[in-house]
């Protein structure tokens, strides 16, 4: 069994994404190679060879591969593919990027996807979350190549201690897709993003305004974290829809999820309930939040919020 | 332009959800069911479209069991001009069967957009759009948070991508999928509901489409989430600042 792992970047670096789903591939296949399709990708490949756990990394570099306009990376991927025979497993990080990609790669092959694996059972059978992580289905893919994706925040990265081989593919006679790229305007937050953040705090409909979300920004700033919201905060319009975590929010797993001001109702508990750690702060002891919560405090956000700021 | 929008019924969201007892899936009997919060924003934004004068007509496809006629009719009562439901069972399909499904409904009706939710709330697989889009070989645009359609009926999209908004433009046909922020759907008005219910709903067994939906992944079992320990109140910030520090080591 051999497994390709295909390389999230921005063509200048490598994703984390990526050196997860390349932990993930093996602990399913002993041999693991990854494949990198962009442009002008020199800075990127020096980055992904030190990856522990591959044996090889093939590289497209071409012009007109710069953006990551799915139908282009697909059919470059489909054409690699087709020059070999022996993956029996093909990976992809379950971000926007693979989310947008894989299933595409699937199809043409005329095979069924498992999408967001969380655990390896076996070579063929996996864990995924259904119902926003509320229940965990256990599959098994009967194909004859099993395509997955895999949510980075479940598998640790590899390490990058090694120095693997490259090899340049060159493939003739694969159009380009007629898709344009207009525009890139990256989040000029200067916090970390949600589904990447080690901390996280957000504030729900306790927090009373949007104003009053400042009282937040310190502690964010403190702590490094990045800021949340529940539905109910979003829907009150206290801050944007993109602040939304819950079930048809952004799912999220940081290390410390703290909830300010949030009653916990279910589709907010179902986005969050992979972090490691949960703390609340709620003036309502009755509040569901507290039962799925490491540690809560029955307080007056106002009178703690400044409290905390000052002392961490 | 005329839209094609696939709506699906599932446990609605604010539902607690039950794994059977025999770990064979999750209780749906008597359980409140709605339209997939991310195809709601679907019909929305056809809608609106249909208000700028950009789309003429708009058809709500869903595929399952005859219950499904009512997820239809909500999508008729939001401003859906008629429906299709695929009739099923009530089984769970593949997504890579329900795009080959949606593929015969577009063959027959030959829209110039299809929209739909980027994923399904219930089993979260986020894929048919893009399945759709590869059976087609047309163009996709996922998770948008902005459509605007061209003179030339080019369309730019807005994509909601980890770290940012990307915005690309494609050509009719298409397959868009639909992000949290690409609108707030409509509540529909009493009459609005009423009207709905004189639309027509064609009803297509999906024997007669000739795929073969037999299950390619099979669910072998599914079981509740681990729990997660009961935890602690603490009474003051000093000691919640302890407890993240020095037990947790989160801070």
């Amino acid at each position: 069994m051999k497994a390709l792992v295909i390389v999230e970047h921005n063509n200048k670096s490598i994703k984390t994404s990526t050196f997860s789903t390349i932990t993930a591939a093996s602990q399913i296949c002993d041999s693991v190679d990854a494949l990198i399709v962009g442009n002008q990708l020199q800075e990127a490949v020096d980055e992904i060879k030190k990856a522990d756990d591959l044996k090889k990394i093939y590289v497209i570099d071409k012009d007109g591969l710069h953006n990551p306009i799915a139908e282009n990376l697909s059919t470059h991927i489909l054409a690699f593919l087709k020059t070999k025979d022996e993956y029996t497993h093909v990976l992809t990080p379950s971000s926007t990027f693979g989310k947008n990609l894989s299933p595409k790669i699937a199809t043409k092959l005329d095979i069924q996807q498992i999408s967001d694996i969380i655990k390896v059972c076996d070579s063929d059978t996996f864990e995924r979350p259904i119902y926003a992580g509320n229940a965990i289905a256990k599959v098994k893919s009967n194909e004859k190549i099993k395509i997955l994706t895999v949510r980075p925040t479940c598998f640790e990265p590899c390490g990058l201690t090694s120095n693997v081989e490259v090899e340049n593919v060159n493939l003739e006679g694969v159009d380009l897709s007629s898709v344009s790229f207009v525009a890139y305007d990256e989040s000029k937050s200067d916090r970390p993003e949600l589904t990447s953040a080690k901390v996280i705090i957000s504030g729900g409909r306790g927090m009373q305004n949007g104003d009053n979300f400042k009282l937040l920004e310190g502690i964010a700033d403190k702590l490094g974290a990045a800021m949340g919201a529940s539905r109910a905060a979003v829907d009150a319009g206290f801050v944007p829809n993109d602040w939304q975590v819950g079930q048809t929010g952004k799912i999220v797993a940081p290390d410390l999820y703290v909830a300010v001001g949030i009653s916990g109702a279910i589709q907010h508990i179902a986005g969050i309930k992979d972090s490691k750690f949960i703390a609340s702060i709620n003036k309502d002891e009755e509040a569901p939040i507290f039962k799925f919560s490491d540690y809560g405090l029955v307080a007056d956000l106002f009178e703690i919020l400044p409290e905390l700021e000052k002392k961490l | 332009m005329k839209a094609l929008v696939c709506v699906k019924r599932v446990i609605d969201y604010n539902v607690k959800i039950r794994v059977k007892t025999d770990k064979s899936g999750v209780e749906t009997e008597n359980v409140k069911m709605s339209m997939n919060p991310f195809d709601e924003i679907a019909v929305e934004e056809a809608v609106k479209l249909k208000e700028k004068g950009v789309i003429d007509e708009i058809i709500v496809l869903s595929i399952g069991a005859e219950t499904s006629q009512e997820t239809i009719r909500t999508g008729l009562a939001m401003g859906g001009d008629r429906g299709v439901l695929v009739k099923t069972n009530g089984q769970e399909i593949d997504p890579l069967n329900v795009g080959k499904i949606i593929k015969s409904i577009f063959d027959k009706e030959s829209p110039d957009m299809v929209i739909l939710g980027k994923q399904a709330i219930d089993d979260d697989c986020n894929q048919t759009g893009q399945i759709l889009s590869s059976l087609l070989d047309c163009h996709q645009a996922t998770f948008a948070s902005k459509v605007e359609v061209n003179d030339d009926k080019t369309i730019n999209v807005t994509r909601e991508v980890d770290g940012g908004l990307e915005t690309i433009k494609i050509s009719i046909p298409c397959v868009i999928t639909t992000d949290l922020r690409l609108n707030e759907p409509r509540y529909a008005s009493l009459p609005n509901i009423m009207k709905a219910k004189q639309k027509k709903i064609d009803i297509v067994d999906i024997n007669e489409l000739n795929i073969d939906i037999k299950r390619r992944v099979e669910t072998i079992e599914v079981n509740e989430p681990p729990e997660r320990k009961p935890g602690v109140i603490v009474n003051d910030v000093d000691s919640l600042i302890d407890k993240l520090k020095n037990e947790a080591n989160v801070i």
